[in-house]
């Protein structure tokens, strides 16, 4: 035991030590293109206006209120969500062009380059978040219950993106080609729109409304209102994880870690074997 | 001959049905360039990506820099350096960004990572694209930056997997240059190609790699030699071709080959004949030759008889 402790302690030094290097990759890749930061950073800004304004026109919120005030916190869901992607797509990137295969044959700590790669993802989501935040408050919405509830709700956002960051890691190294990951980016526009982000689940098809209710997108955005204190509390008789969204988020995020993270450090450390 | 650095001794290895290894031996000696040369599917990267510890071998087993690949994976990671048929760098950021974020990741401090990057890039003679995204390189450009990037530990042996594939003759010329200054400073090479002058231009020592085997190995004046001289006749008159054929048949003890209606091509069996002897024998045969001529096969022809002979041997 007693020369075992030494090397772990090295050993999470250094994944520590190289995660924060490769973290310091993906600032250097936004620094050197920032044309995709504004592209990223945009995407929301636009989405506000969008969804806020051309949507907003027709849809009536079920108990009243304002559209927009509704809509911030299924767009704040949207965006989390966008972490699977973001890091998918860079995954496979590395996958498929070998770089991947460079990490692999060097001394560096092994798992590193997934806790790089999402704690990386992480400050994107938050530069991102913050872009939102503005944008939100420059169209008339904002959190009406204070400040520890409104940090909790963004603190949600935050866990539930770094848990489906994961879900990134391991399917980019389980397609490990760039193209099929780029093929695949639109698939998340169905799944975040198949929720309660953009109209409430009540009015959907019975089967359609149970795979809303049931997606993990649907928790957020109901745990966010219920935070926020935005309009959009869920009737009487609801599903489990919107009557319970809070709970729903960590139990979601904590089941997405515990099944992806040995996942995606297995299938990284099997890569190409 | 010197310790051998690299050993490997019967590896196998499958991917599902494909048998990709089936029994590889393999010796290189230390401050060599080893050629590991063969046709398309033939194992060569396979066999590479086992010695550069990114995949298990099913069977066998195989020792580099004095370092189990399997069970000491991390002390062989240590010593070597690997560029592959990818220019595996990131595109996004700048050389320079790229070979300080790998020295970082090779464990060097900021202060030597920044060091060595400028040191490479001034070696490999690319001060001048160093500030400049990867995106914007040639192809050429992007391979030295990928070979550059695997020198970063001053490795003692380094696995170059078809480095110059794709690539126009001058930056072909190029890599070669880096590779032979390498050596000079005591590195180890084993570079997998299916460029024959490559192999002529770099390898002390070739490997035949065919169906996952080493089928014959030496230097390539060695493996010339295996299959002899070569003659070429080129006649004055096509009409003469039946008696030039019998002629070149009883001095070789084979059939020439021919192309076109006055060409004729054999191999002799060592090195016994001289030019003026077949000038002699063709001449009494009544064969006029606008040109005869004895030569060392070239590599390619080495090549395809080995190759062939494998295939008639299943």
């Amino acid at each position: 035991m007693t020369d075992l402790a030494p090397t772990l302690g090295h050993r999470l030094r250094w994944t520590f030590t190289d995660g924060l290097t490769l973290v310091g990759r993906e600032l250097g890749r936004l620094r050197h293109d920032p044309g995709e930061l504004v592209a990223a950073l945009l995407f929301p800004a636009v989405m506000v206006v969008l969804f806020g304004y051309v949507f907003g026109s027709a849809i009536q919120v079920p108990d009243g209120g304002d559209y927009r005030e509704y809509l911030m916190p299924g767009l704040f869901a949207m965006v989390t969500f966008g972490a699977v992607m973001g890091v998918m797509t860079r995954t496979a990137t590395d996958a498929s062009r070998g770089v991947m295969d460079r990490f692999r044959s060097m001394p560096m700590a092994r798992s590193a380059v997934p806790f790089g790669q999402t704690g990386a993802d992480l400050l994107t989501g938050l530069l991102m978040l913050a872009v939102m935040v503005g944008a939100g408050l420059l169209v008339g919405w904002q959190p009406h219950r204070g400040l520890i509830p409104t940090a909790q709700a963004f603190l949600l956002m935050i866990v539930l993106r770094y848990a489906l960051s994961w879900v990134g890691v391991w399917l980019g190294l389980a397609v490990k080609n760039d193209q099929v990951a780029d093929a695949m980016v639109p698939l998340f526009l169905p799944f975040t729109m198949l929720s309660n982000a953009f109209v409430p689940t009540d009015g959907m098809p019975g089967w359609l409304r149970l795979l809303a209710d049931w997606n993990p997108v649907s928790a957020l955005t109901a745990a966010a209102r219920e935070l926020f204190g935005n309009p959009g509390a869920p009737p009487a008789h609801v599903a489990w994880p919107l009557a319970h969204p809070v709970t729903a988020v960590l139990l979601w995020s904590a089941a997405l870690l515990v099944i992806f993270v040995p996942l995606s450090l297995r299938a990284y450390l099997r890569n190409g074997r | 001959m010197t310790d051998p650095i690299v050993v490997a001794e019967g590896l196998h290895k499958s991917y599902g049905s494909t048998h990709a290894l089936r029994g590889l031996d393999l010796t290189v000696p230390k401050g060599t360039v080893c050629g590991l040369l063969g046709p398309n599917g033939a194992g060569k990267t396979t066999a590479v990506r086992i010695l550069a510890t990114l995949s298990e071998p099913d069977a066998g087993h195989a020792r580099v820099a004095g370092h189990d690949v399997v069970r000491e994976a991390g002390e062989v990671r240590k010593r070597i350096g690997l560029a592959g048929q990818y220019a595996a760098v990131d595109e996004k950021l700048t050389g320079r960004a790229n070979l300080r974020m790998f020295a970082r990741l090779c464990h060097l401090s900021r202060r030597e990572a920044h060091r060595r990057a400028d040191e490479l890039l001034e070696r490999l003679g690319l001060v001048d694209a160093a500030d400049r995204r990867v995106s914007g390189y040639s192809g050429g450009m992007r391979r030295r930056l990928d070979l550059v990037t695997s020198l970063i530990l001053r490795p003692e042996v380094l696995f170059l997997d078809e480095p110059t594939t794709g690539l126009d003759p001058r930056s072909r010329g190029e890599i070669w240059d880096n590779v032979r200054e390498l050596v000079a400073q005591g590195s180890t090479v084993l570079l997998t190609t299916q460029y024959l002058d490559e192999a002529d231009q770099l390898a002390d020592d070739i490997a035949v790699v065919d169906h996952g085997q080493v089928i014959a190995t030496g230097t390539p004046d060695e493996l010339k030699a295996t299959i002899g001289d070569r003659l070429d006749v080129v006649l004055d008159d096509p009409a003469a071709l039946r008696p030039a054929v019998t002629v070149l048949k009883a001095l070789a003890g084979t059939d020439p080959t021919t192309s076109g209606a006055d060409r004729l091509s054999v191999a002799l069996p060592g090195r016994g004949l001289r030019l003026a002897e077949i000038v002699r024998e063709l001449d009494r045969a009544g064969v006029a030759a606008a040109d005869v001529r004895l030569r060392r096969p070239t590599l390619d022809e080495v090549f395809l008889r080995l190759t062939d002979r494998k295939e008639l041997v299943r």
